[in-house]
């Protein structure tokens, strides 16, 4: 019954091999490409759920945090510095050996940054635009800091869509693969297929592992108490603003991270991923998951990621998360999978301490 | 000597009402101190300033020479002084033994990076953290309650809870917002036992209360407030005799 968070984390990946190797036994493995993109979506839910269900917070803006990352990937890496070698950071960058040459798609060359450099420059991006946003916002009480993160996507899609060296609403294409060890890259060739899979999986499987780790120790101990009584908390010494910042600022890396990686997978970006609309659902995948439940949001999102990207919800997309979220709220506010097994669970508890005390 | 906590003429008004006024007064290490007084007299207005729930609007507290009128609840907390609730504030979903936990906050430091990596030291603290706050609920003598959810106990023993709870943090100084509200006589007289343990750990105790029989039995001093003025600051004895603490509080207990 109780498996460790290693070991639900290993359940995990297994069941993730079992899905590839049945994908690749029925002859889709092009369903592959769809799970790899939900794996990266997840990424940013696995924050989103210990921003929502731990830190109690609300974010409206985690696409934003996610397009800040792959944007800045994006730009770093098909932008041509090579006419602009003679201004001293572009000429300070080369020598430091930050840059490198590559063809492009029409037979010429690019002087760009490399990518693991840009990976960190966008990560490293959104994590100021996290501590800048986030500091003024979590010393108030209640509910700011969605209507401030809401402001926030909302400015940096603006500035997507209304920016043409970010391609204004085409977005960024061309954006090359990421090199990985052993000649392998994060990239959407048909041949790189599983392998990409498994990258994705196993990011998300060792970003779960670290949120579980967290949510057991003493900062996720703490982060349960400011949920459960927050004057109490701090009468403990439990600087609560300063949780709070540590858990937003985080959950935001974790949405640049992936922002960062299915850039380089689908080879660009565009607006939409930035929307309001986009960060919408991933807090409605945060709630129909649970409240606080990790497992529950990774499971909830891997399945309705993987499902609205195969376009199953049709042009009813919108619609459908929007109806989630409603739903929920109304009607399980602590997700769909708490709905029964947990009741299921706490009478089975009940039983067996009545069994165990009646001997007595 | 200079005194453990020094409140100098702190005043707190709310709208139109002065919560507190000019009140002075100071503990020395190691007593127990009472303040009493009818509802509405300041007593938590009072408690909540040196706690750092609120600050007041003038006069200073120092804790130890240190100023610490105005610091937030958490900073305060880093000096040595911890807080029991008047109505029980415990943390729920939480077990008794995780609440107790979160009382050993500030005397642990493993913080996200630890945490999210299950560094070995971060490992070894969390263990030392459990065991100690085991201990606090041994000395209270509820660790049979320790995988309970605390809000899910009985009254008395969420206040046990609460109680081993601001115990696990070693504080210098404890203050208790009612502590015996809500509880039987005999619970009453065990609280008593256990405040006056408490005390002998060499910890100094500042408590508000309404039960008599617990403020006479066990306090070296007893502070008077009404209407959010001190009226009285003596022991026990004295203050049992005081015609004007007879008049506004202890004559209406009578009858």
């Amino acid at each position: 019954m109780s498996v460790n968070r290693y070991g639900q984390v290993a359940i995990f990946l297994a069941c993730a091999a079992g899905l590839q190797l049945a994908a690749a036994a029925a002859g889709k493995g092009f369903l592959l490409t769809q799970l790899t993109m939900s794996a990266y979506y997840t990424l940013v839910v696995v924050g989103m759920s210990l921003l929502m269900g731990y830190a109690g917070q609300i974010s409206l803006g985690h696409a934003g945090f996610f397009a800040v990352g792959g944007y800045t990937s994006a730009v770093l890496t098909t932008l041509d510095l090579a006419p602009h070698r003679g201004m001293p950071l572009v000429g300070a960058a080369e020598r430091l050996g930050l840059l490198l040459l590559r063809p492009d798609l029409y037979g010429g060359e690019l002087l760009v940054v490399r990518p693991a450099v840009a990976c960190a420059l966008a990560i490293a991006l959104a994590l100021v635009l996290a501590v800048v946003v986030g500091i003024p916002v979590l010393k108030l009480k209640g509910h700011y800091l969605a209507m401030a993160t809401l402001g926030v996507g909302t400015i940096v899609y603006s500035v997507a869509l209304g920016t043409q060296w970010l391609g204004a609403a085409d977005g960024i294409a061309a954006v090359p693969p990421f090199p990985l060890p052993l000649g392998a890259s994060v990239s959407g060739r048909a041949d790189g297929r599983i392998l990409n899979y498994y990258v994705a999986v196993g990011m998300l499987g060792a970003a779960m592992l670290l949120a579980l780790n967290l949510v057991q120790a003493r900062v996720g101990r703490a982060l349960r108490a400011i949920h459960g009584a927050e004057d109490a908390a701090s009468a403990m010494g439990v600087d609560t603003a300063r949780l709070k910042l540590g858990t937003f600022v985080l959950s935001a890396a974790l949405a640049a991270v992936a922002g960062v990686f299915l850039t380089h997978f689908n080879g660009g970006i565009g607006p939409a991923e930035a929307s309001v609309m986009r960060s919408v659902k991933y807090m409605a995948i945060v709630a129909v998951g649970g409240i606080g439940s990790l497992w529950g949001s990774l499971v909830m999102s891997l399945a309705l990621t993987f499902l609205s990207l195969r376009g199953y919800f049709g042009v009813f997309d919108d619609v459908v998360f929007g109806a989630i979220l409603v739903g929920i709220m109304l009607f399980a506010p602590q997700g769909l999978l708490a709905l029964e097994p947990r009741r299921a669970l706490a009478a089975l508890r009940a039983r067996r301490r009545r069994a165990r005390e009646e001997p007595r | 000597m200079t005194p453990f906590l020094q409140v100098s003429g702190v005043s707190k008004r709310f709208g139109g009402v002065q919560a507190v006024s000019d009140v002075s007064f100071e503990l020395r290490r190691g007593m127990i101190k009472a303040v009493i007084g009818p509802n509405g007299a300041g007593k938590t207005t009072l408690f909540n300033m040196v706690s750092g729930f609120s600050s007041p609007d003038r006069g200073t507290i120092a804790f130890d020479g240190h100023p610490i009128h105005g610091l937030p609840p958490h900073l305060v907390a880093s000096h040595g002084i911890s807080r029991t609730f008047q109505n029980i504030r415990l943390f729920e979903h939480l077990s008794a033994l995780e609440n107790v936990m979160v009382g050993r906050h500030l005397r642990s430091k493993a913080g996200f990076l630890a945490g999210m990596l299950d560094l070995r030291w971060a490992r070894r603290e969390a263990a030392g953290v459990r065991a100690r706050a085991l201990e606090t609920l041994a000395f209270l003598g509820i660790e049979g309650l320790a995988d309970a959810e605390a809000t899910s106990l009985a009254y008395g023993q969420q206040r046990a809870v609460e109680l081993a709870r601001a115990l696990a943090s070693e504080p210098a100084l404890l203050l208790l917002d009612e502590p015996a509200a809500g509880l039987n006589m005999r619970e009453t007289r065990d609280l008593a036992g256990l405040i006056t343990r408490i005390r002998d750990r060499g910890v100094t105790v500042l408590l508000v209360e309404h039960d008599m029989s617990l403020v006479m039995g066990i306090c070296d001093e007893v502070l008077v407030l009404s209407y959010g003025e001190k009226i009285a600051e003596a022991d026990p004895g004295a203050i049992q005799k005081d015609p004007q603490v007879v008049k506004v509080y202890l004559g209406e207990e009578e009858c």
